[in-house]
């Protein structure tokens, strides 16, 4: 079995508590927000808080096991912080535009911007 | 491996599991389409986080590349969605 020091453990479990509870906060706010333009907020908690401490605590659990610095877990907090935005920049103008062909309240284009 | 650390997996994965299911309430919900994108984006997100603590858990690093996989193509489906839902076609 493992002999891995009690703090490291602890503070694996911890990162992975808190990943966890971060993650039932941002799907209890995609259901119970009311407009989409709000319910876009909450999975960003998701994909950068509950991400990066995932990715700390495997990255401190394998150095630990392996006795060497095990950064490779890092590659996937930087691949979502740069893709998230774009799924989201997206989806904000697709519920922009189809909110104007439904002719509902939301705000004009601005001058020389595309439709 | 300790039983915290057991238990503070298990927890994890629990969480993680439960908000999928409510993404999948609000998924099945709507009421727009751009609402069930959004709600598949997070269940990839949460699928892919699980595949990671199930690595911790294993103490295996061959979860890592799978994950990796996971959020890429995550994002492939859901930027191709979202722009379908955009101009009516995926490809231009």
């Amino acid at each position: 079995m493992s002999t891995a020091p009690a703090w490291v453990e602890f503070f694996v479990a911890a990162l992975l508590v808190v990943a966890g509870l971060l993650s039932v906060v941002a799907a209890l706010g995609l259901v119970r927000l009311r407009s989409f333009f709000q319910r876009m907020h909450p999975p960003a908690l998701a994909s950068t808080c509950a991400t990066w401490a995932v990715a700390v605590a495997s990255t401190v659990f394998f150095s630990e096991l392996d006795g060497d610095l095990r950064l490779q877990a890092w590659l996937i907090p930087m691949l979502l912080s740069i893709t998230s935005p774009v799924t989201a920049v997206l989806l904000a103008r697709t519920a922009l535009f189809r909110a104007r062909q439904h002719g509902d309240e939301v705000p004009e284009p601005l001058p020389g911007d595309a439709p | 491996m300790s039983a915290v650390l057991n238990g503070a997996t298990f927890f994890a994965i629990g969480c993680f599991v439960l908000a999928m299911v409510l993404a999948l309430l609000r998924l099945l919900r709507g009421p727009a389409a751009q609402d069930r994108v959004l709600a598949l984006d997070f269940i990839y997100v949460n699928g892919m986080l699980t595949v990671l603590v199930l690595g911790i858990r294993d103490a295996s690093q061959l979860y890592f590349e799978a994950a990796l996989l996971m959020a890429l193509f995550g994002f492939v489906g859901s930027a191709t969605m979202a722009k379908f839902l955009l101009r009516g076609e995926a490809i231009e």
